[in-house]
């Protein structure tokens, strides 16, 4: 019988080592997703047209379109403020391709100074005046237009969405990732070396483990905000210092498990040393539930993340995170919800991606381990 | 005592995707008749036992028919179906402690049987299960009802697992090797037991067991399976007496010849331990104190170069303890010396560079051998403790000649363990231990976990070894059989102590202790020969 399921385990090994199986493909599928969406927040926003933190005031929470701006409604406010500022009445106003032809009219001569306006505007370019009459208090005046589009829309500063989700990904994936490897590090070395030891070494290591455990998480990173002042970094050190903790109980379970086993023992009767047997026995063994919980990390270190910066505490304005899109986001969900929309794509592709790779590697693992 | 036909199986077929297991299974079952069916793993003979009841896993396919009492139980509906299966056909498995639930007690569970198969009130349950306990002969049954699986011995758990297949008075009750995971001695009852409960209450029985000695004693019908076909069948008496496929007469001579006495001709000790005790410590709860179990129990034993020293027990009586003491691999009290040298006072990195000399093979091939790491590296582990100065390409060429020696094709040294058989993987095993060149080797049950045949060829190897590298061994067997093909000497283990010790002869033909001779009834009576 058990002969009987080895075979057909085997079979979907062989299956999934071509890539055609179910745990074959989910994992190239997962992998090539978290490929194009590290590429995109690599690389996009040195592409983008929109620098991250550049502020359109005539743009304020634009909807997510294809084509371009600014649209006739759009001219036209932008228009009429700036003439209100001037202060001019507009007498004619026509949009013709790519340029605005309008006439201006005041009841003082029009200072030509006060159509730098227009430069300073989102809207138009410099504009070029065709004539002035009446000693200067009507003015002809032909404005090229900014053409601009916005695929995700604008947040509530006016900001490009796409170039700060595509921003605020490098930050989350970057914390996501190193985060996740400071914990894996210290966390598989500390459980490994704690259960391999046993006896009183493993009792107090895990002592401390819990007493670190003990300190509230927030609390730790107002305190190491406190002593080094705000600083990128200091998330991925908070974040890996408290993630390591739980990597390190299952490392040390898992290590207690397998320490016991033949081949551990075997390799004892070898002669082999101690970081020879966790190196080639232990941790390769442990290897499945490891990757598991991994995949679960990187996730919910880029939720803590997100928490750290709603509270002020992580990653700072301009810059952002995808965690502090998507709480803008929820703000305005009434409003606006594409603000809450698109960070969630992102952020909800790389998770669920991240899920399926891990589940895709856990099951290679186990077909590999029976 | 042939009757009506009762259970009948009909062309039945089972196949894993493209992989058939079982093949054309036919044969017929009477009312009251005792069948056996009796092949080596892998033979189909549980799934062919499986498939009667429909227990077989998702992916397997069937094709054939079985028929109990006209209705083909495999196009059956499932209710249907579940009125006859624990009620009318009855299954006792090869593990008890896996086919008892730990989270509830005995007479819970004999109970639920009865309430929810026979329709008994609770307390009628409760009063049916005391007697049933008694039936299958566990001594205070009113007692040991309200006792959790874990709290019974490996034969109690057996007992009430048959408690729980008769509990209904099933008209078929199929045994799945019932007593392979017991010690010969339990085992021995509990056939006594099946075999009594069939005359008593007229059941009839579908034994499967890999030992062709064992079902003889009681099976009015033997059915040899091979492959998952039936390769020969027949009234038990004349298949014994008279086998007609090879394949029949290997199983039934399978006992390995008792090794011809060797002369001791004086050589030189090697290994000698006085007084080894290994001590464990259970914790106590809080109010309960701490208990000390002595598992190894003042051992002393003597071994000389190039011989064989058997160990012997049942489970729970030390040897494996003993195993790893010896090779101070567990915290031991008393005096160990190897040539010569006191392994006491050494440290784990002073006995490093000793361990090359003294080697130590396992009992399940399947648990010994890393899933990680191909068969060479394996193979090769010893060699990077102990010469870490030779490169890669040297290791792998020691290692394909330690395949070699064990008769293994060295290209397999890239696979992994898993696509290997038992009987391969444990040779395996031995080629890792052998690529040292140890001078002690101790075999802690390394034939227990294969078929016979398997184990025949193992053992021929390890006197093949031995005869060419002068190795000493200390081999630890429950198993008399394979103990008196492969000692010089033979030590009786019971709950940590040597009870009697000397040459194997000597205690297998006139064993002084009761309990030796209890062992050697056990096995020679129920297995073997």
């Amino acid at each position: 019988m058990n002969e009987a399921f080895r075979n057909a385990r085997s079979f979907a090994e062989r299956l999934s080592a071509l890539g055609l199986g179910a745990g074959g493909g989910s994992v190239q599928i997962s992998l090539a997703i978290l490929a194009l969406i590290a590429l995109l927040c690599l690389f996009g926003p040195l592409v983008s047209s929109h620098a991250y933190d550049r502020v359109y005031r005539d743009y304020v929470l634009a909807e997510p379109s294809l084509s371009a701006h600014p649209d006739a409604a759009e001219v036209a406010l932008a228009i009429e403020t700036i003439a209100r500022r001037m202060p001019a009445r507009i007498e004619a106003l026509r949009v013709d391709g790519d340029s605005l032809h309008a006439t201006l009219f005041s009841d003082r001569p029009i200072d030509a100074r006060a159509l730098r306006a227009f430069e300073r505007s989102d809207v138009f370019s410099a504009p070029r005046i065709v004539e002035t009459q009446d000693g200067g208090r009507r003015m002809r005046i032909d404005a090229p237009l900014k053409r601009t589009v916005f695929l995700f829309g604008t947040d509530a500063n006016g900001r490009d969405l796409l170039t700060r989700t595509l921003i605020a990904g490098r930050a989350s994936l970057a914390v996501g990732l190193l985060a996740s490897m400071v914990a894996l590090f210290i966390g598989v070395a500390y459980g490994a070396i704690a259960g391999y030891a046993g006896g009183r070494v493993d009792a107090a290591m895990m002592r401390i483990v819990e007493i670190i455990y003990a300190l509230p998480f927030i609390f730790f990173v107002i305190v190491l905000v406190m002593a080094f002042g705000r600083h990128f970094a200091l998330i991925f050190i908070a974040i890996g210092a408290v993630e390591w903790l739980d990597m390190a109980r299952i490392v040390r379970g898992q290590t207690l498990s397998i320490k016991r086993r033949d081949y551990v023992v075997a390799a004892q009767a070898l002669g082999a040393t101690a970081p020879a047997i966790i190196w080639r026995h232990i941790l390769p063994n442990a290897a499945g539930p490891i990757v598991a919980y991994l995949t679960l990390l990187v996730p919910q270190v880029i939720l803590l993340e997100s928490f750290v910066s709603f509270l002020g505490l992580g990653v700072q304005e301009p810059l952002t995170s995808w965690g502090v899109l998507i709480a803008d986001g929820a703000r305005n969900i009434q409003g606006a919800a594409y603000l809450l929309v698109f960070p969630a794509i992102f952020l909800g592709a790389t998770l669920g991606a991240l899920q399926s790779l891990g589940a895709g590697l856990l099951r290679r693992f186990d077909a590999k381990s029976d | 005592m042939p009757g009506q036909e009762i259970l009948g199986f009909h062309n039945l077929c089972v196949t894993y995707g493209a992989r058939p297991v079982v093949k054309n299974v036919s044969f017929a079952l009477a009312r009251g008749e005792a069948a056996a069916i009796v092949g080596e793993s892998g033979s189909g003979k549980s799934q062919t036992a499986l498939a009667a009841l429909r227990l077989l896993a998702p992916e397997a396919s069937t094709t054939g028919s079985v028929k109990f009492e006209g209705a083909d139980l495999l196009t059956l509906p499932e209710k249907r179906l579940n009125a006859i299966r624990g009620r009318r056909i009855a299954m006792v498995f090869q593990e008890p402690m896996s086919a008892l639930d730990p989270l509830f007690t005995v007479s819970t569970q004999i109970g639920a049987i009865l309430r929810h198969q026979a329709g008994f009130s609770r307390r009628a349950a409760r009063a049916r299960a005391l007697d049933l306990l008694d039936l299958v002969g566990i001594a205070e049954p009113a007692l040991r009802a309200h006792a959790y699986p874990h709290e019974l011995s490996g034969g109690q758990r057996q007992r009430v697992a048959i408690a729980m297949a008769i509990a209904c008075g099933p008209d078929v009750l199929i045994a799945d090797e019932p007593t392979t995971a017991l010690d010969v001695t339990v085992a021995a009852r509990i056939l006594d037991l099946l075999a009594d409960l069939r005359q008593r209450l007229g059941m009839a029985m579908i034994f499967i067991s890999h030992d062709l000695g064992l079902v003889r004693r009681f099976a009015d019908t033997i059915h040899v399976m091979r492959q998952g076909e039936i390769v020969e069948s027949g009234p038990a008496a004349d298949l014994i007496a008279h086998p007609q496929r090879a394949y029949t007469r290997m199983l039934l001579a399978v006992a390995p010849p008792p090794r011809p006495p060797r002369p001791l001709e004086g050589a030189p000790e090697i290994l000698s331990a006085r007084d080894v005790t290994v001590r464990f410590r259970l914790r106590g709860g809080w109010f309960a104190k701490g208990r000390e179990i002595k598992a190894v129990d003042a051992v002393s034993l003597v071994l000389r170069k190039g011989r064989t020293l058997g160990v012997v027990g049942e489970s729970g009586s030390g040897k494996s303890t003993l195993a790893r003491a010896l090779l101070k691999l567990a915290p031991a009290a008393g005096m160990i010396s190897f040539e010569h040298r006191d392994l006491t006072p050494l440290s784990g990195a002073a006995m490093r560079p000793l361990r090359r000399s003294m080697q130590l093979v396992f009992q399940d091939p399947y648990g010994s051998l890393s899933p990680r790491l191909r068969v060479g590296e394996i193979v090769a582990e010893g060699l990077r403790a102990h010469e870490p100065s030779i490169t890669r390409a040297e290791r792998d060429a020691q290692a394909a000649r330690a395949l070699e020696e064990v008769l293994l094709d060295p290209a397999l040294r890239h696979r992994y363990p898993q696509e290997f058989s038992g009987g391969q993987r444990q040779r395996i095993a031995i080629a890792r231990a052998m690529i040292l060149k140890p001078k002690l080797v101790v075999l802690d049950e390394p034939t227990s976990a294969l078929d016979r045949s398997v184990q025949i060829e193992i053992l021929a190897l390890l006197q093949h070894l031995q005869d060419a590298h002068d190795l000493t061994y200390v081999f630890i067997s429950h198993d008399l059989a394979i103990v008196r093909a492969m000692a010089d000497e033979v030590a009786v283990m019971k709950d940590g102590r040597i009870i009697e010790q000397g040459e194997a002869r000597r205690i297998m033909d006139a064993p002084r202790e009761a309990y030796s001779r209890a062992l050697i009834a056990a096995t020679f009576q129920t297995g073997g020969i």
